[in-house]
Protein backbone atom coordinates (compact mmCIF):
# COMPACT_ATOMS: atom_id res chain seq x y z
CA UNK A 1 0.00 0.00 0.00
CA UNK A 2 2.83 2.21 -0.15
CA UNK A 3 3.23 2.21 -3.82
CA UNK A 4 3.71 5.57 -5.38
CA UNK A 5 2.56 6.15 -9.09
CA UNK A 6 2.71 8.80 -11.49
CA UNK A 7 -0.21 8.66 -13.83
CA UNK A 8 -0.30 11.37 -16.76
CA UNK A 9 -3.42 11.65 -18.81
CA UNK A 10 -3.99 13.45 -21.91
CA UNK A 11 -7.61 15.22 -22.12
CA UNK A 12 -8.90 16.61 -25.47
CA UNK A 13 -8.22 20.37 -25.52
CA UNK A 14 -11.82 21.52 -26.39
CA UNK A 15 -12.91 20.59 -23.32
CA UNK A 16 -14.48 22.22 -20.72
CA UNK A 17 -12.87 23.58 -17.48
CA UNK A 18 -15.47 22.26 -14.97
CA UNK A 19 -15.74 18.89 -16.76
CA UNK A 20 -12.25 18.39 -16.39
CA UNK A 21 -12.87 19.55 -12.59
CA UNK A 22 -15.80 16.94 -12.37
CA UNK A 23 -13.18 14.42 -13.87
CA UNK A 24 -10.33 14.75 -11.61
CA UNK A 25 -12.61 14.69 -8.56
CA UNK A 26 -14.14 11.97 -9.79
CA UNK A 27 -10.65 10.02 -9.92
CA UNK A 28 -9.68 11.68 -6.76
CA UNK A 29 -12.64 10.25 -5.05
CA UNK A 30 -11.94 6.51 -6.81
CA UNK A 31 -8.83 7.22 -5.20
CA UNK A 32 -9.48 6.89 -1.45
CA UNK A 33 -12.78 4.92 -2.06
CA UNK A 34 -9.92 2.52 -2.77
CA UNK A 35 -8.12 3.41 -0.01
CA UNK A 36 -5.09 5.49 -1.56
CA UNK A 37 -3.94 8.70 -0.98
CA UNK A 38 -3.78 11.80 -3.84
CA UNK A 39 -0.37 13.50 -3.41
CA UNK A 40 -1.18 15.71 -5.82
CA UNK A 41 -2.47 17.13 -9.15
CA UNK A 42 -0.71 19.35 -11.37
CA UNK A 43 -2.83 20.57 -14.38
CA UNK A 44 0.57 20.94 -16.95
CA UNK A 45 -1.57 23.42 -19.01
CA UNK A 46 -2.31 22.92 -22.96
CA UNK A 47 0.36 21.22 -25.05
CA UNK A 48 1.33 20.29 -28.48
CA UNK A 49 1.57 16.70 -29.03
CA UNK A 50 4.32 15.02 -30.75
CA UNK A 51 2.45 13.59 -33.32
CA UNK A 52 -1.73 13.03 -33.78
CA UNK A 53 -3.34 11.21 -31.12
CA UNK A 54 -7.06 10.41 -32.03
CA UNK A 55 -7.36 13.13 -34.58
CA UNK A 56 -6.11 15.56 -32.21
CA UNK A 57 -2.59 18.08 -32.05
CA UNK A 58 -2.68 19.81 -28.72
CA UNK A 59 -3.62 18.42 -25.56
CA UNK A 60 -4.57 19.47 -22.16
CA UNK A 61 -1.86 17.44 -19.59
CA UNK A 62 -2.83 16.76 -16.61
CA UNK A 63 -0.03 14.96 -13.83
CA UNK A 64 -1.43 12.83 -10.73
CA UNK A 65 0.72 11.44 -8.48
CA UNK A 66 -0.75 8.88 -5.95
CA UNK A 67 0.02 6.13 -3.65
CA UNK A 68 -2.06 3.08 -3.47
CA UNK A 69 -2.08 -0.80 -4.57
CA UNK A 70 -1.79 -2.12 -7.96
CA UNK A 71 -5.65 -3.10 -7.54
CA UNK A 72 -6.71 1.05 -7.56
CA UNK A 73 -4.19 1.99 -10.18
CA UNK A 74 -6.01 -0.91 -12.45
CA UNK A 75 -9.22 0.66 -10.99
CA UNK A 76 -8.42 4.02 -12.63
CA UNK A 77 -6.92 3.18 -15.90
CA UNK A 78 -10.05 1.03 -16.98
CA UNK A 79 -11.81 4.46 -16.03
CA UNK A 80 -9.56 6.40 -18.19
CA UNK A 81 -9.72 3.83 -20.82
CA UNK A 82 -13.14 4.32 -20.68
CA UNK A 83 -13.96 7.99 -20.10
CA UNK A 84 -14.25 9.73 -23.72
CA UNK A 85 -12.10 12.64 -23.15
CA UNK A 86 -9.18 11.25 -22.13
CA UNK A 87 -6.80 10.40 -24.99
CA UNK A 88 -4.16 9.32 -23.71
CA UNK A 89 -2.37 7.92 -20.49
CA UNK A 90 0.81 6.76 -18.87
CA UNK A 91 1.52 5.11 -15.50
CA UNK A 92 4.75 5.36 -13.74
CA UNK A 93 5.58 3.58 -10.72
CA UNK A 94 7.74 5.70 -8.75
CA UNK A 95 8.71 4.83 -5.40
CA UNK A 96 11.63 2.58 -6.06
CA UNK A 97 13.08 5.74 -8.06
CA UNK A 98 12.25 7.73 -5.12
CA UNK A 99 14.17 5.43 -2.71
CA UNK A 100 17.01 5.24 -4.36
CA UNK A 101 17.29 8.78 -5.18
CA UNK A 102 16.82 9.25 -1.44
CA UNK A 103 19.61 6.85 -0.62
CA UNK A 104 21.71 9.42 -3.16
CA UNK A 105 21.18 12.61 -1.44
CA UNK A 106 21.70 10.67 1.83
CA UNK A 107 25.00 9.89 0.39
CA UNK A 108 25.85 13.13 -1.02
CA UNK A 109 25.32 14.38 2.64
CA UNK A 110 27.11 12.08 4.62
CA UNK A 111 30.16 13.03 2.26
CA UNK A 112 30.19 16.52 2.27
CA UNK A 113 29.72 16.34 5.88
CA UNK A 114 32.80 14.12 6.59
CA UNK A 115 35.67 15.95 5.25
CA UNK A 116 35.98 18.77 6.15
CA UNK A 117 35.00 18.94 9.82
CA UNK A 118 34.80 15.70 12.50
CA UNK A 119 31.71 13.94 12.18
CA UNK A 120 30.36 15.38 15.10
CA UNK A 121 26.50 15.05 16.01
CA UNK A 122 26.84 18.11 18.05
CA UNK A 123 27.18 21.35 16.51
CA UNK A 124 29.62 23.57 15.82
CA UNK A 125 30.53 23.84 19.37
CA UNK A 126 31.09 20.12 20.19
CA UNK A 127 33.64 20.43 16.97
CA UNK A 128 35.38 23.17 18.71
CA UNK A 129 35.77 22.02 22.35
CA UNK A 130 36.96 18.50 20.76
CA UNK A 131 39.57 20.65 18.58
CA UNK B 1 39.50 -26.11 -20.26
CA UNK B 2 37.29 -26.06 -17.81
CA UNK B 3 39.91 -28.39 -15.59
CA UNK B 4 42.54 -25.95 -15.80
CA UNK B 5 40.38 -23.10 -14.82
CA UNK B 6 39.62 -24.99 -11.60
CA UNK B 7 43.22 -25.42 -10.72
CA UNK B 8 44.52 -22.38 -9.40
CA UNK B 9 47.98 -24.18 -8.13
CA UNK B 10 49.96 -23.71 -11.20
CA UNK B 11 50.62 -20.83 -12.93
CA UNK B 12 51.83 -22.31 -15.66
CA UNK B 13 48.33 -23.03 -17.52
CA UNK B 14 47.80 -19.41 -17.41
CA UNK B 15 51.13 -18.55 -18.84
CA UNK B 16 50.45 -21.20 -21.48
CA UNK B 17 46.39 -19.79 -22.01
CA UNK B 18 48.51 -16.80 -22.37
CA UNK B 19 51.01 -17.59 -24.89
CA UNK B 20 48.10 -19.66 -26.65
CA UNK B 21 45.86 -16.48 -27.37
CA UNK B 22 48.26 -14.42 -29.80
CA UNK B 23 48.42 -17.92 -31.60
CA UNK B 24 44.80 -18.64 -32.05
CA UNK B 25 43.94 -15.23 -33.76
CA UNK B 26 46.45 -15.33 -35.97
CA UNK B 27 45.96 -19.22 -37.55
CA UNK B 28 42.66 -17.67 -38.72
CA UNK B 29 44.21 -15.16 -40.30
CA UNK B 30 47.18 -17.13 -42.23
CA UNK B 31 44.16 -19.50 -43.25
CA UNK B 32 41.75 -17.33 -44.50
CA UNK B 33 44.72 -15.40 -46.32
CA UNK B 34 44.89 -11.46 -45.86
CA UNK B 35 42.07 -10.51 -43.43
CA UNK B 36 42.37 -6.44 -42.00
CA UNK B 37 44.23 -6.01 -39.23
CA UNK B 38 41.01 -5.41 -36.69
CA UNK B 39 40.39 -9.72 -36.24
CA UNK B 40 43.62 -10.00 -34.56
CA UNK B 41 43.03 -10.23 -30.96
CA UNK B 42 43.42 -7.51 -28.33
CA UNK B 43 44.61 -4.45 -29.67
CA UNK B 44 47.74 -2.97 -28.00
CA UNK B 45 46.72 0.13 -25.57
CA UNK B 46 45.50 2.68 -28.04
CA UNK B 47 41.89 3.04 -28.06
CA UNK B 48 41.39 0.79 -25.19
CA UNK B 49 39.43 -1.40 -26.98
CA UNK B 50 36.57 0.67 -28.50
CA UNK B 51 35.45 0.27 -32.09
CA UNK B 52 34.62 3.41 -32.97
CA UNK B 53 32.65 2.40 -35.88
CA UNK B 54 35.57 2.25 -38.25
CA UNK B 55 36.83 5.81 -37.06
CA UNK B 56 41.31 5.48 -36.86
CA UNK B 57 42.46 5.98 -32.91
CA UNK B 58 41.99 8.64 -30.73
CA UNK B 59 38.73 10.38 -30.10
CA UNK B 60 38.63 13.12 -27.25
CA UNK B 61 37.52 11.47 -24.43
CA UNK B 62 33.65 12.08 -24.11
CA UNK B 63 32.20 12.40 -20.66
CA UNK B 64 28.78 11.36 -19.49
CA UNK B 65 26.97 14.25 -19.04
CA UNK B 66 24.96 13.21 -16.03
CA UNK B 67 27.95 11.89 -14.29
CA UNK B 68 29.63 15.33 -14.97
CA UNK B 69 26.49 17.43 -13.74
CA UNK B 70 25.04 15.12 -11.25
CA UNK B 71 21.85 14.83 -12.83
CA UNK B 72 20.13 11.63 -11.05
CA UNK B 73 16.98 11.53 -11.92
CA UNK B 74 16.06 11.43 -15.30
CA UNK B 75 12.61 11.89 -15.84
CA UNK B 76 10.39 11.48 -18.90
CA UNK B 77 8.49 15.02 -18.07
CA UNK B 78 11.84 17.07 -18.90
CA UNK B 79 11.87 17.19 -22.53
CA UNK B 80 14.15 19.47 -23.42
CA UNK B 81 16.70 17.12 -21.09
CA UNK B 82 15.76 14.32 -23.40
CA UNK B 83 15.84 16.04 -26.96
CA UNK B 84 19.41 16.56 -26.87
CA UNK B 85 19.76 12.98 -26.81
CA UNK B 86 17.18 12.75 -29.72
CA UNK B 87 18.23 12.82 -33.34
CA UNK B 88 16.50 14.62 -35.75
CA UNK B 89 14.19 11.47 -37.22
CA UNK B 90 13.26 10.80 -33.65
CA UNK B 91 15.92 8.10 -32.80
CA UNK B 92 17.52 7.82 -29.96
CA UNK B 93 21.22 8.62 -30.06
CA UNK B 94 23.79 5.83 -29.13
CA UNK B 95 25.88 6.49 -26.56
CA UNK B 96 29.18 6.11 -28.43
CA UNK B 97 28.60 9.44 -30.00
CA UNK B 98 26.83 11.14 -26.92
CA UNK B 99 29.39 9.71 -24.63
CA UNK B 100 27.00 8.95 -22.09
CA UNK B 101 27.60 6.20 -19.54
CA UNK B 102 25.46 3.00 -19.52
CA UNK B 103 23.73 2.74 -16.78
CA UNK B 104 22.80 6.69 -17.07
CA UNK B 105 22.04 5.56 -20.93
CA UNK B 106 19.93 2.73 -20.33
CA UNK B 107 17.64 5.37 -17.98
CA UNK B 108 17.40 7.86 -20.25
CA UNK B 109 16.18 5.51 -23.13
CA UNK B 110 13.81 4.54 -20.76
CA UNK B 111 12.76 7.87 -19.77
CA UNK B 112 12.74 8.34 -23.71
CA UNK B 113 10.48 5.51 -24.60
CA UNK B 114 8.01 6.92 -21.75
CA UNK B 115 7.87 10.43 -23.60
CA UNK B 116 7.12 8.73 -26.38
CA UNK B 117 4.22 7.29 -25.65
CA UNK B 118 2.61 10.39 -23.75
CA UNK B 119 3.62 12.15 -26.75
CA UNK B 120 5.78 14.45 -25.76
CA UNK B 121 8.06 13.06 -28.11
CA UNK B 122 7.69 11.74 -31.50
CA UNK B 123 8.00 8.30 -32.33
CA UNK B 124 9.90 9.91 -35.59
CA UNK B 125 9.76 13.14 -37.08
CA UNK B 126 11.30 16.39 -35.75
CA UNK B 127 10.70 17.10 -32.22
CA UNK B 128 8.53 19.94 -32.09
Amino acid sequence: MNRTYELMFIVRPDMVEEDLDKLISTLESQVTTSGGTVKNVERMGKRRLAYVVRRFADGMYILLTVEGSGDMIHELERRLRVTEPVIKFLTVRTDEEDKRLDKIKKIRESRKKAPPAAPVETGGEGAAVTA
Amino acid sequence: MADETRTTTAEAPASTERSDRPERPERPAERSGDRSGDRRGPRPGGPGGRGDGGRKYFRRKKVCKFCVEKIEAINYKDVRLLAQFVAESGKIVPRRLTGVCTPHQRRLSTAIKQARNIALLPFAGRAS
